[in-house]
């Protein structure tokens, strides 16, 4: 099974498995990772799911829509090249672990 | 006694669980729900569940690793019937009974029901919960016409979803236009318009008299003006109730709905309560709110759940929430209420447009359709509490995130 990693602030990380079928966002709710919310389910409403991608692997996932960049235009954490909306973010094969950042704040 | 136990196991209750265990509490943690279901997303029910586009495993919130991970014990499909602060005991069906420390009412609320003659036939029906949800999903494959009463956001996202779905459509409401209470007439107007397109007969300033039935089957909807709509579906969103009985019998002050303060709490100590069931002084709407969202939900469950770990973080956010109706994403920030100015900002003929409201020179709402990046503008202006010039606003070239960008750097 894939598995993502979430970074927080501090340092602190938690791997995860998620399926290739599942977005980050649900995975990090369904284990009720600190700082992703996720309010609206995925439907690109919120913006409360802002993640940084890391540098390394930022290449590794698909572009973001432009509904996604327009929403990511006005997150309230810092924007940087490598934001994402986790709703819309898998593990892309071949990747065996996705790592993400978590941001200071989401609202 | 000892611990926090949890009434009602949605995103309020869920929310306040998780913020206590991660500020630190570390007594034990007990959900009581109702439902028999893990805690499961709502937003999709009348939306993308309807549609075949999202499974029912695909909706659960939260599984049972991760209440085991913050080791939060939940107990579902468990109706608390009786609250004894004075024992601080919650009674379930069954007579088991819960000790407590700490309480958390997150009892949610429940769809209004229509008062008419034959309203108890089959196939009227109404969507609150996941059980609702399937059900309506498998009436919806077998019904040709469906009658909406109640154009307000269920009614009209089931209404966009059984469009979709290539019925015949009919929403009655009983105000002179859509989503009356929680939109301007320009937004309603659109919307009007949108579902008209779509095929949707739409009846305003109409109501409901009765419903018509074969063999306690619903078959038509009588209208008080005397015309008879066929359906052989009939779904009533006429809005939601709180579900805060348990807290009145057990003498905490309700008014519409638990009234709690900014940390959550009820006029009682170490019992609060979160999410629809609760009615709160929100600073920015300048009035006592009730509100039915994620966003309240969570956001207020987060302040309960601080305050009962014994670190406090005041709810003061602006309320937000957001609808789906065909290509339409609505996303809102604030309560319009009674505003005296208004801009529109974008072009409305062409679905791609926000409205600004104003009360005494102040911003206070924001509606936006299929503009997300200015919606989010907006939400950070009024929670920073900036208002743009309304000619501002309505200028399309002038920048909005500027004036927010220059209130981040006054506020460092």
């Amino acid at each position: 099974m894939p598995r993502v990693r979430f970074v927080q602030q501090d340092g602190s990380g938690k791997s995860i498995e998620v399926g290739r079928d599942v977005s980050v966002m649900l995975a990090a709710v369904r284990n009720g990772i600190h700082g992703i919310d996720g309010e609206c389910g995925g439907c690109l409403d919120c913006a409360t799911c802002h993640v940084y991608v890391d540098e390394e692997q930022a290449s590794s996932v698909p572009q973001p829509s432009e509904e996604e960049l327009e929403l990511l235009s006005a997150v309230s954490g810092e924007r940087k090249p490598n934001s994402r909306l986790s709703c819309q973010l898998k593990v892309p094969a071949p990747l065996d672990e996705l790592v993400v950042h978590v941001p200071a704040r989401q609202s | 006694m000892t611990g926090l136990v949890i009434i009602g196991a949605s995103y309020a209750g869920v929310q306040a669980a998780l913020t206590a265990r991660d500020a630190g509490y570390s007594q034990p943690i007990t959900i009581v729900c109702d439902e028999g279901w893990l805690p499961y997303q709502r937003p999709p029910l009348s939306k993308d569940f309807l549609l075949g586009r999202i499974s029912e495993q695909n909706l659960i919130l939260r599984d049972e690793a991760f209440f085991e991970g913050k080791q939060i014990n939940l107990v579902l499909g468990q109706r608390a019937t009786l609250l004894d602060l004075r024992a601080r005991q919650v009674t379930l069906a069954g007579d088991n009974a819960l000790e407590f420390e700490k309480l958390l009412i997150a009892t949610g609320s429940r769809a209004r029901r229509i008062a008419v003659e034959g309203a108890d036939f089959d196939g009227v029906c109404y969507l609150r919960s996941v059980t609702d949800a399937v059900d309506l999903k498998a009436r919806l494959t077998d019904a040709a016409e469906i009658v909406i009463v109640g154009g307000g956001f269920i009614g009209l996202e089931v209404a966009a979803s059984a469009a979709k779905l290539g019925k015949k459509v009919t929403v009655v409401e009983a105000s002179s236009r859509l989503l009356e209470r929680a939109v301007s007439p320009v937004l309603s107007t659109f919307l009007l318009d949108t579902h008209l397109r779509a095929g949707v007969d739409v009846m305003l300033d109409e109501t409901v008299a009765s419903f018509k039935g074969n063999d306690r089957k619903v078959s038509a909807v009588v209208l008080d003006n005397g015309a008879v709509v066929h359906a052989d579906l009939v779904l009533v969103g006429i809005g939601g109730v709180a579900n805060d009985e348990i807290a009145r019998s057990a003498g905490l002050r309700c008014t519409n709905g638990n009234v709690v303060d900014e940390h959550g709490q009820c006029e009682t100590s170490d019992i609060f309560a979160a999410g629809d069931c609760a009615n709160h002084f929100n600073r920015f709407c300048e009035s006592w709110v009730r509100l039915e969202s994620v966003q309240n939900a969570q956001d207020q469950a987060k302040a309960a759940g601080l305050a009962i770990a014994g670190a406090r973080a005041p709810y003061e956010n602006v309320p937000r929430s957001w609808s789906d109706q065909y290509d339409v994403k609505l996303q809102i920030v604030g309560l319009a209420g009674q505003y005296d100015r208004q801009a529109v900002r974008g072009c409305v003929d062409g679905g791609r447009f926000s409205v600004f409201y104003y009360r005494q020179g102040r911003l206070v709402a924001v509606d936006s359709v299929n503009r997300p990046g200015e919606q989010m503008a907006a939400r950070r202006l009024i929670a920073a509490g900036i208002s743009p010039a309304p000619e501002q606003a309505a200028d399309p070239s002038f920048d909005l995130k500027s004036l927010v960008t220059a209130g981040d750097k006054a506020g460092a």
